[in-house]
């Protein structure tokens, strides 16, 4: 297998509403960042990967096919991929297995989504005839597995508030993010309502617009500063099976041993500098503590507790604010590959880590039914 | 003696109306008005007037003889809302009077926006303009100006025909009937509920329903306070409920109880419509209901 890198990451400004330009500007201007980044421009590209979760949340029904040109892929391969939430992270994957598998040298990886052209939460309940099952949108869906993990572990009524406040002080540092609170404590966080009981309304992501891109390169490509790929996993399982465990599911636990195994990390709080997690749900914070093997089991909220996730912490856990600050949701998975690689590139500005070498980038999707993850390093594997 | 004051309404006016020589520079932007493109005037240090003036107001030196078409878009540099417009005024509902300085000029023209809402100008709008029908020859050839286009509306509308898939239709017609019918997997003996006909772990392929009782456990569940067409009110309950002798969850409304008393592990039972009321839908069950209380 090619070793591949991580060369260049560009970012739009998320936030609500990007009245100025149509998904093709928004698209164009993640890439043509991430082009300068590494110093390239469109033609230095062998191909294009873009994601984006489902096209209800747009209404443009295959828009790989209209955002061809924005991306300069005339003449070249493209590809769309779609894996709900995941999507991000998953597109980050197949650009990357296109380079370790010697295909390319150099793929343009993209990721989108313009929130304000309509509402997330009416494409996700659109109350098809014959439902035998109630469906209330991703915050009904999660909160349930939520309240069953504050069960099961016994954890304290405000942990999920402690998260809420930590990631959006680290969103204070990154100039991209969305949300910005300043002065943002437990008590702000209490006071706004319950949405899906036990989810605050400042306990839940915002809905964006934005777009993230990458260049990723093969070692004899690479340009400028470079992300060392060390490991990719994906796993997925079905919605609907006996037995499943929706706190800490499977699929998740396989992904990250799997990561784990090829860049050999067997103790991932000591070994893992900084870890950017897909957290939607302030709680999801201990909850993929646990399933990443962070914590033992029912331990991942003493870790928040502790402080060992916040940016001075051990092990800081989503420093550009994460999920719960920007949450353009097709492009939210790839945020957090392209964070976990400026980190160990040493380019995160006033939210990076010190000394980083070794970060985790996490992504899951669906009714936390598809995982993607990867590990990337300072040093060369 | 009336102490009313005389009082009289008089009108002056110019029968016909004043007439006004435009001379060569004001004629020809007004003929060019009139053939629907507007043009300034270049002073001799460069500037582009519009409106043009004959005479350079900076140096007092005539201006050139050298037309610029601009526009015709161009950026508010300030304007000023109009809430209740007078008859007198080139629209008759609100709008906003504005300096809009046209792609090309060097100076701002003056001219009525029809932006529907004051929130939807400000200094750096960029507005086009609306002609008149008949132009004349005068500034209101232009009738007024409008905020660019920035959105449009892309109506989606896709309509399916939808027939349950053979499985659903066995449950929901058990649910018509008053009964949730389930599937057992002959290889790893799951109870699936809605009935399915193959095993999702396994694969295998699942025989004959099963008749499951109309009671199960809350496994856990939400409380929405975000009201839904389907529940009755806010706050309610989605839950997770696993029917008896069932291996997997449905998810369901639960009712007959206040919000903040249904407990996980709590014991339910299905509240069914009456029967002449039951379809093949969901429907059919209002809630699951705690047994104590039912």
């Amino acid at each position: 297998m090619n070793r591949c890198a991580v060369i260049g990451v560009g970012q739009t400004h998320y936030t609500t509403k990007r009245r100025d330009v149509s998904m093709a500007g928004l698209v164009r201007e993640a890439a043509l960042r991430a082009l300068e980044d590494a110093g390239l421009t469109f033609k230095d590209v062998d191909a294009m990967v873009i994601g984006k979760a489902p096209d209800l949340f747009e209404g443009v029904m295959m828009p790989e096919a209209y955002l061809a040109d924005a991306l300069g892929a005339a003449g070249k391969p493209m590809m769309r991929v779609h894996t709900a939430g995941s999507v991000g992270g998953t597109t980050a994957l197949v650009g990357a297995s296109l380079i370790q598998a010697g295909v390319h040298e150099r793929v343009l990886v993209v990721a989108y989504e313009k929130q304000s052209e309509s509402n997330a939460t009416w494409a996700l309940s659109t109350h098809l005839p014959f439902s035998a099952s109630l469906v209330v949108g991703a915050g009904g869906y999660f909160a349930p597995h939520i309240r069953e993990y504050m069960r099961r572990s016994g954890a304290p009524g405000h942990i999920g508030t402690l998260v809420a406040v930590k990631d959006r002080l680290n969103a204070l540092k990154n100039p991209y993010a969305h949300l910005r609170i300043p002065g943002i404590d437990q008590k702000t966080v209490e006071s706004t309502p319950m949405l899906w009981e036990p989810i605050r309304y400042l306990e839940t992501c915002p809905s964006s617009d934005g777009a993230c891109a990458m260049i990723l390169a093969a070692e004899s490509a690479v340009t400028g500063t470079p992300a060392w790929v060390h490991g990719t996993a994906m796993r997925s399982e079905p919605i609907f099976r006996a037995g499943r465990d929706t706190v800490s599911p499977q699929a998740g636990k396989d992904c990250a041993a799997d990561v784990y195994r090829q860049a050999g990390i067997t103790d991932p709080r000591r070994q893992i500098d900084v870890a950017e997690v897909y957290v939607p749900f302030s709680w999801y914070e201990p909850m993929w503590l646990e399933n990443l093997g962070f914590a033992a089991e029912g331990e991942g909220w003493k870790l928040t507790e502790s402080g060992a996730t916040a940016l001075d912490g051990d092990i800081p856990w989503n420093a550009s604010g994460g999920v719960l600050s920007s949450n353009p949701i097709g492009a939210s998975g790839l945020i957090r590959f392209a964070e976990a690689a400026l980190q160990v590139r040493g380019m995160a500005g006033e939210h990076q880590v010190d000394g980083a070498r070794t970060a985790l980038g996490h992504a899951y999707g669906g009714g936390a039914q598809f995982f993607a993850m990867w590990i990337v390093g300072r040093e060369r594997p | 003696m009336s102490s009313d004051p005389l009082v009289a309404r008089h009108v002056l006016e110019f029968p016909g109306g004043y007439t006004r020589t435009t001379g060569p520079v004001i004629g020809r932007f007004l003929s060019e008005l009139r053939a629907r493109r507007v043009v300034g005037v270049r002073t001799a240090e460069g500037r582009v007037l519009v409106p043009p003036l004959e005479y350079d107001p900076a140096t007092g030196e005539p201006v050139t003889g050298e037309y610029v078409e601009v526009g015709p878009a161009g950026t508010v540099t300030t304007c000023a809302w109009v809430d209740e417009p007078l008859d007198a005024h080139p629209l008759d509902r609100p709008f906003a009077w504005a300096l809009i300085e046209l792609d090309g000029a060097d100076t701002a023209l003056l001219h009525a926006v029809d932006a529907g809402d004051p929130k939807a100008i400000a200094p750096g709008t960029r507005v086009w303009p609306v002609w008149n029908d008949h132009p004349t020859g005068g500034i209101t050839d232009i009738s007024h100006f409008v905020p660019e286009v920035t959105k449009i509306v892309a109506p989606v509308r896709t309509e399916y025909r939808l027939q349950a898939g053979g499985a659903l239709r066995v449950f929901l017609e058990g649910v018509a009937r008053g009964v949730f019918l389930g599937g057992r997997c002959p290889s790893c003996a799951k109870v699936y509920v809605p009935y399915r006909m193959s095993c999702p772990e396994c694969g295998a392929v699942i025989g004959e329903p099963v008749e499951l009782p109309d009671t199960g456990t809350i496994t856990t569940f939400a409380i929405n306070n975000l009201p839904d067409p389907r529940a009755p009110q806010v706050p309610f309950v989605s839950a997770y409920i696993l029917l008896d002798d069932a291996d997997i969850p449905m998810i369901a409304l639960v009712g007959g109880v206040p919000a903040h008393e249904v407990r996980e592990g709590m014991r339910v039972r299905a509240v069914w419509a009456p029967p002449e009321e039951r379809t093949a839908s969901m429907t059919s069950v209002r809630w699951f209901a705690p047994m104590e209380r039912s």
